[in-house]
């Protein structure tokens, strides 16, 4: 509404009938384009104000200053809905690092996400090599494996954690067959996390596949088909040629995929709500604050760490792409 | 050029196909190509579908055709008494209404942003404009799992738990869109605005009457992939309702999994699974070339 107010206000002469007038044109010419406060200018600013202020704020309001507030909560002693809080300064991150709870988090955390990307990325690239023959039926593919991707993990969650009941699940039943006992899922807690680590791969092989697709569709005709005449076998091609000129598509994976398992919820949360044996940062931050316990303070402190940890990652990705990584 | 250019994923597997070259039809030849190129292709679609097919199967099954030790594959009827246990259960039409409001209502006013915040860092001039842009893009990778007790106080504060506004609002601001729309303007040719600047047309008759026409791929783009992330969002919708009369879909659905977690439950979660799935499924299905690259967008840039 304000756009519209400024637009018609400013611009008097935006009729495609009536010619611009020209003593403004004129009057714009000498001026060197530098001048922040011409008239042409400042209806700029006030255009560009109008169009990117309303997000600017909502990200600023929703993204920047949680930030900043959830490093002022973590030096609280805080219970969720409590009206006061104690400033402890950086106790709960103590005790967070002096506990238990730290290395059976942080090491939930890290199998999950070595596991998950590693997995993701390894079966991906098999899926694009397969993707990449040259038989019919590579579109339908292509999109099928990347449909889970796309889908709600509460749904997905909730089918697999069906398949591996071990009471009624087709798993069971496939183990019976095999004359073996299903194995408890969900209540052993290691067993858990596998199984919550096979579906978050079923999900998300599919975007590794279609992105080493597509880098697969770019490598250069020419250096293949050399190799191919040199005698190079497919096998040979693929890790000597293949693999290296892919460096900077795996390099983009291992970031992507990286930080979006450090952001593992929704599967956590719908097949182990109670995260025995599956609390990564993420689910612990969740658990602390919304689940039982109500430790704001507590929870904020490990909400930090996960985005120092993701801050690094990120940090990282910045320096490292600038090289090439592949020819280097 | 660092500008991604949103089709090409899809570009580069249309013309692979194409350039398919003529082969010999012998039969080892044909074994070959059957063993190598379909068996792997059929493999991991099966992968795929299998557990989907499985969930819709047992979606119409009874009780007795679950809870039992030898397996049964196809229900023994298109029984469609799970859905209806699941809808009363649970406010189930309820849910589906919220997740649809949440999804249309967030989404539409994301892309308005993402084009205008676009526009506005591509055609206007401002100071600054690059810091403003490093500002977005370092938003994009700030994810939003971190800021939700935060976000949780600042809502809930101003009144906003178990309201469908309050669902709404944190996630309105878009770096992703206003990203992936700046790159695509960026390669718009500067000579489509002349005319209109010499036409006298002001920033908005340019952006909806030029620009916005011209970029209907992407914004269809970015509508979709921002359609899809709405609908399935569960972590924010989660901890801002605990009444069912505000619950999204996915939210509804854990509420239906606690009341249901049994073994004779699973018909009606599975019934409850289909209903977030499909719609998703089905919208993918349609329109899954623009879905594709907008998800993997940056990766065909390195």
């Amino acid at each position: 509404m304000t756009t519209r107010q400024i637009h018609s206000s400013t611009a008097p002469a935006g009729r495609p009938d009536a010619p611009p007038p020209v003593p403004p044109v004129a009057a714009e010419q000498p001026t060197p384009e530098r001048r922040r406060w011409s008239g042409r200018s400042r209806k700029d600013f006030l255009v560009f104000l109008a169009m990117a202020l309303p997000n600017l704020v909502l990200i600023g309001t929703f993204t920047y200053w949680p930030l900043i507030n959830n490093i002022y909560y973590s030096t609280l002693d805080w219970t969720l809905g409590s009206a006061s809080a104690t400033v402890v300064g950086l106790q709960n991150y103590i005790t967070f690092f002096t506990s238990e709870d730290a290395a059976k988090v942080l090491g939930t955390t890290a199998i999950f996400t070595l596991v998950t990307v590693g997995g993701s990325m390894v079966l991906g690239l098999l899926v694009a090599l397969a993707l990449n023959s040259k038989v019919r039926g590579t579109t339908f593919a292509r999109s099928a494996v990347f449909a889970p991707y796309v889908l709600s993990g509460v749904g997905v969650g909730l089918v697999w954690l069906f398949i591996f009941d071990p009471g009624y699940g087709v798993l069971a039943w496939i183990l019976r067959g095999l004359g073996q006992q299903s194995p408890q899922w969900i209540n052993d807690p290691q067993l858990s996390l596998v199984m919550v680590i096979i579906v978050y791969i079923w999900k998300n092989l599919g975007y590794c596949a279609v992105v080493y697709l597509a880098g697969l569709q770019s490598l250069p005709r020419d250096v293949m088909e050399a190799a191919a005449l040199d005698g190079a076998n497919s096998t040979r091609r693929f890790f000597n040629i293949s693999l290296p000129l892919l460096s900077p598509t795996t390099f983009f994976l291992l970031i992507t995929t990286m930080l979006s398992s450090l952001q593992a919820f929704d599967l956590i949360r719908i097949m182990t709500p109670l995260g025995n044996g599956t609390s990564t940062l993420i689910y612990e931050a969740y658990l602390q604050a919304f689940g039982a316990y109500n430790r704001a303070g507590y929870s904020a402190a490990i909400s930090v760490i996960l985005f120092a940890i993701l801050l690094i990652i990120t940090v990282l990705q910045l320096r490292f792409v600038e090289r090439k990584v592949h020819y280097s | 050029m660092s500008a991604p250019a949103p089709a090409a994923v899809v570009v580069s597997s249309q013309e692979s196909e194409q350039q398919e070259p003529p082969r010999p039809f012998s039969s080892a030849n044909l074994l070959q190509t059957v063993a190598a190129g379909y068996v792997p292709l059929i493999i991991a679609t099966l992968v795929v579908f299998l557990p989907l097919l499985w969930m819709l199967l047992s979606s119409f099954k009874q009780p007795g055709e679950i809870v039992t030790m030898d397996l049964r594959i196809l229900p023994e009827s298109l029984n469609l008494q799970n859905y209806v246990t699941a809808m009363t259960t649970v406010p189930f039409a309820q849910f589906f209404a919220n997740s649809l409001i949440v999804t249309v209502v967030g989404s539409s006013i994301k892309v308005v942003l993402a084009i205008l915040t676009a526009y506005a860092l591509v055609f206007v001039r401002f100071p600054f404009k690059n810091v403003i842009f490093v500002l977005i893009l370092v938003a994009l990778m700030v994810p939003a799992q971190v800021s939700i007790l935060p976000n949780y106080i600042l809502i809930a504060g101003l009144g906003g738990k178990n309201t469908l506004w309050g669902i709404i609002l944190p996630g309105l601001g878009t770096a992703f869109g206003t990203f992936l729309l700046r790159q695509h303007f960026l390669t718009l040719p500067p000579s489509i605005l002349e005319a209109a600047e010499i036409d006298g047309a002001g920033h908005w008759r340019r952006l909806w009457q030029i620009i916005v026409p011209v970029s209907v791929p992407s914004i269809a783009t970015v509508a979709l992939v921002t359609v899809v992330s709405e609908w399935n969002d569960y972590i924010w919708p989660l901890i801002i309702t605990d009444r069912p009369e505000t619950m999204t879909l996915p939210v509804g659905l854990t509420l239906l999994q606690n009341s249901e977690g049994n073994g004779a439950g699973w018909g009606i979660l599975m019934a409850g699974a289909v209903l977030v799935i499909v719609p998703i499924l089905l919208v993918f299905a349609a329109l899954q070339r623009y879905i594709v690259a907008g998800l993997t967008q940056g990766s065909v840039t390195g």
